[in-house]
């Protein structure tokens, strides 16, 4: 029996030039090294990435969700943020 | 969150799954929940390990190059899906090892159809056809299951499986349309992988002691019985295009209902193999369980590697 687990990676992968890095999902592997490879063969086996990003899962701040509330309701209240909160006179284009 | 109590929490909950809300692993929910999800997920994720021994069976027998590389893309893909539901598993507070050391102690279950032998090339065949299309027919509406790290995972398999099937039916097409010997191979296999094939889904509605629970909390949409159903409809006509004979006496397609009638699943044999006496319960627990063992020197060397390399970097 193996007394330590291989750590927790997420796995994270631009699926092409000009897009940005999307979560794939997690795997365990000794070190960052392995975590590539073995991302590159669970997450890419069908061309989905041209680059990957790895980080240990142990590293993520995450906010809580219990807190979602307060947290996000500030942008609740500002329709004002916006375009369609705005009036514009019919036969108004290119705006 | 420290004001509400339990049953004002229960209640929130049952209200996010109503309006189709994904539960994710941080938020609230109730243990049953939790422990329902870790059951089934777990056992989806051994099904994927375990599923990959009948089919690593015919690698080096596969009949051509084209074959051989098909089959291995297969089985890797599978040991993928049991990545994806082990990780989903690990959310929700359960602790890797100590899943898959409930697969080896013979206290987690796994799909019973892999309790079945591959005796013949057929088998691949009938495998990805017949295995890999009622494993489909499953996970399909899983892929709305509301917890959102399952549902994904399942997205990512049902894209993967597709490919599956088709190579299975491939297989068992080009044997059905090919010389008397092959036809015959290809028949005695569907034989012997039918009604295993249906016991897939699950004991019958009336049997099925978590389905009304599961569907509920919408981890589950149809009951057994409607998947199994629904995988006749659709596989008969497929057995009949390349000239297959279902072995049923009572099948027979209705009219009115637009479904076909089949005869009556053994459920003796079922609850048999589920309770661990199949043909191959033990070889392949102890295939998974020697597979691990084997390994413990490798994922040991990583961890050392991996600390001496993180020390020298430090210094
Ligand atoms: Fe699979
Ligand atoms: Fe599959």
């Amino acid at each position: 029996m193996s007394k330590k687990e291989w750590p927790l990676w997420e796995v994270f992968i631009r699926s092409k030039q000009g897009l940005s890095h999307k979560h794939a999902g997690s795997l365990r592997a000794a070190d960052a090294e392995m975590a590539i490879n073995n991302a590159r063969d669970v997450y890419t086996r069908r061309s989905e990435g041209v680059s990957i990003w790895v980080v240990e899962s142990a590293n993520v701040v995450a906010s809580d969700p219990s807190e979602a509330g307060p947290l996000f309701e500030p942008a609740n209240s500002k329709a004002y943020r916006h375009p369609t909160f705005y009036d514009v006179p019919d036969g108004v284009s290119h705006m | 969150m420290k004001d509400l109590n339990i049953n004002e929490l229960d209640r929130k909950f049952q209200e996010k799954i109503d309006n189709e809300i994904k539960i994710e692993p941080k938020d609230y929910m109730p243990e049953a929940y939790r422990k329902t999800l870790i059951r089934q997920i777990s056992q989806h994720a051994h099904s994927e390990i375990v599923g990959q021994l009948p089919e690593g069976n015919w690698v080096t027998r596969a009949p051509n190059l084209r074959r051989k590389a098909v089959l291995l893309a297969k089985i890797q893909d599978e040991a993928g899906h049991g990545l994806y539901l082990y990780s989903a598993v690990e959310t929700l507070g359960a602790d890797r090892e100590e899943t898959i050391d409930d697969l080896h102690s013979g206290k987690a279950k796994y799909s019973s159809i892999f309790n079945y032998p591959s005796l013949t090339w057929a088998d691949m065949g009938m495998i990805g056809w017949l295995v890999d299309g009622a494993a489909i027919m499953n996970q399909v509406p899983l892929c709305r299951c509301s917890y959102g790290p399952y549902a994904r995972a399942m997205v990512r398999v049902c894209k993967e499986e597709s490919f599956h099937q088709r190579q299975g039916y491939e297989i068992v097409t080009k044997l059905a349309t090919g010389t008397p010997e092959q036809k015959e191979m290809a028949q005695e296999s569907l034989n012997r992988w039918w009604w295993p094939a249906l016991m897939m889904f699950g004991p019958s509605d009336a049997d099925s002691k978590h389905t009304a629970q599961s569907m509920k909390w919408k981890i589950k949409r149809h009951t057994n019985d409607e998947l199994r159903q629904q995988f006749v409809d659709v596989t008969v006509p497929q057995a009949e295009l390349i000239g297959l004979k279902v072995p049923d006496p009572d099948l027979k397609w209705n009219e009115e209902t637009g479904h076909y009638e089949f005869g009556e699943i053994n459920w003796n044999e079922f609850w048999q193999v589920v309770e661990g006496y199949g043909p191959c319960n033990k070889e392949r627990v102890d295939a998974r369980r020697k597979a691990k063992e084997d390994g413990a020197w490798v994922r040991e060397a990583a961890n050392a590697y991996a600390e001496k390399r993180a020390k020298r970097k430090a210094s």
